[in-house]
């Protein structure tokens, strides 16, 4: 159980002034997915500042990094902030996202530092992580692989095709979240193909599947780090139960809310409403 | 000169075999395609050969993330499969992904052209050339024996970037001697010279065209022959140097044409190199080959056998 209070409210802290960023990216860029970026919000912030990631932001190719493949790569400008914070790019790139001449797109890609794969399209991400994971145990190698996806990345075919090599191979340094936030681009995946009962259908891939509130920083931290440490044989995966465009009210509830885009103005009464 | 027939992948997965002998950092990938050669290096290389299963999508994502990781990986998989269900991720995580490392990934495509003649167009590979070239950062190869695949090893082991190898389904005899010296920079071999028309080929039409050569020299013609057997990348200087001699050239392959292919890279060079040239086109033009029958009688039936090449040759009425 996570007891160091002063870790605990750091994290706290660090998840709001993410979402705050975020928001001030997005009203700076308004081509970029707020709604999917805002659902991984704790989650990026457990893995940075609770220490769950080993990383080195002065030497990106560090040999002793975990590898973090972001497989939803247009729902993770929530990490920009987060990855200039840390030093693996300058601060003031920020407020350059999506502008001429910049590095950051409103879909990252494997130029930025901090960010392994190609992402944009989605299905791509376990399948590669898998290849990394493979050739990190047939080196002895102890670091980790993460993975963050999306649930909707999971009508991918690719994904499966992933899904059972890594059961069939006992890649059991391989740790992948779904940020379920449970829409994808045109509604509500239950409403789509239901993916119901998702553990089950994992754990019958030989996955070990976790849940967790996603947003619950105390419990994504525990669950993380418990998971990073289980090597009994399996991957794992952890089903974030999350809500997509957390913390602005009309996106949470909107099934098209992937598209949505704030104006300045509805950016700048919901960080003074809500994170002021 | 070897006469015996062999296919190159039989050839290519011995010097893979070899390498992996001595070299711990090379992989062995398949979509659960096999080759007699292969069954002594699936038994004595369980670590490092690995059957991902019908599944070339996956085949390449774990290829790309091995190679992320330094291993130098050869991924074999029926040509057609591996190049169109799997193009995306060899655009993603191949080709997009150079950008950011150093990926030597090789894939082996087997069964180019029609070299599986009687499996209908569903497993003939007539696209390969035109949608690989179109990805940027990718070598795209395609030897006309398996002397040129044997000799192409090394260079495949060394150099840490995607290649896409273009094999003959069939056994085949040689056309080059072991023992001659490829430049591989030049990515092609004058293998006739002519007087004012020149035949391109690649692949198996190379064979078809040597055939053409043979012909035309029993009747006093005498036209040239490249064999372009890297079609990505290859000296431009040095082939437009080799073909601005000529009036005529007549790109064979054993693809489309018309969009993307041999064809249209000779066409490109012409243009870009401003060569008064004309060019003539044999390959198959915007149809899909759905007749039964052996390889000889579709090329006969589509305008690719050398019969027909020669026919054309001597309508030209220049030589």
């Amino acid at each position: 159980m996570m007891n160091d209070i002063g870790l605990l409210r750091m994290i706290k802290e660090k998840a709001g002034w993410i979402r705050t960023e975020t928001l001030n990216i997005h009203k700076n860029a308004p081509e970029t997915r707020l709604a999917s970026s805002l659902s991984a919000v704790e989650i990026f912030a457990v893995l940075y500042y609770g220490g769950i990631l080993s990383y080195n932001a002065k030497d990106i190719r560090w040999d002793k990094r975990d590898r973090f493949i972001i497989s939803k790569g247009h729902g993770s400008i929530s990490l920009y902030p987060v990855l200039a914070d840390l030093g693996f790019f300058q601060k003031e790139e920020i407020q350059k996202v999506c502008k001429q001449g910049s590095f950051l797109g409103g879909i990252p890609d494997a130029s930025i530092p901090g960010y392994e794969t190609i992402n944009g399209s989605l299905g791509h991400g376990v399948g590669v992580a898998c290849g990394i994971s493979l050739a990190l145990q047939k080196r002895n190698k102890q670091e980790s692989v993460f993975v963050l996806m999306g649930d909707g990345e999971l009508y991918e075919g690719s994904v499966w095709e992933a899904f059972m090599f890594a059961g069939e191979h006992k890649l059991e340094n391989l740790n992948v979240i779904v940020d379920s936030n449970k829409a994808s681009m045109l509604g509500y995946c239950r409403d789509i193909i239901d993916f119901d009962p998702l553990g089950k259908k994992l754990n019958s891939f030989r996955w070990k599947v976790f849940n967790v509130d996603g947003h619950d920083i105390a419990k994504l931290f525990d669950t993380l780090t418990k998971m990073k440490k289980t090597r009994k044989g399996n991957p794992k995966i952890l089903i974030a139960d999350t809500v997509k465009g957390k913390g602005v009210p009309r996106l949470e509830n909107d099934p098209l809310s992937h598209i949505k885009s704030l104006t300045p103005e509805e950016v700048d009464s919901i960080i003074e409403r809500f994170f002021g | 000169m070897d006469k015996e027939k062999k296919a190159m992948r039989d050839v290519f997965i011995e010097r893979i075999y070899e390498r992996m002998l001595t070299d711990k950092n090379v992989f062995f990938l398949t979509a659960d395609f096999g080759s007699p050669v292969l069954d002594k290096l699936r038994d004595d290389f369980k670590d490092r050969f690995i059957n991902v299963g019908i599944a070339e999508q996956n085949l390449v994502n774990i290829a790309a993330g091995l190679a992320t990781e330094g291993f130098c990986v050869y991924a074999y998989a029926i040509a057609p499969f591996l190049t169109m269900r799997a193009f995306e991720q060899i655009r993603n995580n191949l080709s997009l992904l150079s950008r950011a490392h150093k990926l030597n990934v090789n894939l082996i495509g087997v069964g180019a052209g029609l070299s599986y003649d009687l499996s209908g167009p569903s497993h003939h590979s007539v696209e390969d050339i035109c949608i690989m070239r179109a990805l940027p950062y990718i070598d795209v190869i395609s030897p006309s024996d398996w002397v040129l695949a044997e000799k192409i090893f090394d260079y495949t082991a060394e150099n840490k970037r995607p290649k896409y190898l273009r094999f003959d389904g069939k056994p085949l005899p040689a056309i080059y001697d072991c023992n001659s010296l490829i430049d591989f920079r030049k990515g092609f071999v004058e293998l006739a010279e002519g007087d004012s028309v020149c035949l391109v080929s690649t692949g198996y039409m190379t064979h078809t065209a040597l055939k053409v050569i043979e012909e035309l020299k029993k009747e006093g013609l005498k036209a040239g022959l490249i064999d372009l057997y890297f079609l990505k990348p290859f000296s431009k200087l040095s082939l437009s140097q080799k073909l601005s001699k000529y009036k005529y050239l007549i790109t064979i392959e054993e693809g489309f044409i018309n969009k993307g292919g041999l064809d249209s890279l000779i066409s490109t060079l012409i243009e870009s190199e401003e060569l008064d040239i004309k060019l003539k086109r044999i390959g198959f033009d915007d149809m899909y080959v759905f007749d039964v029958g052996s390889r000889e009688y579709l090329h006969g039936k589509y305008g690719l056998d050398y019969g027909h090449i020669v026919n054309l040759v001597k309508d030209i009425k220049i030589i």
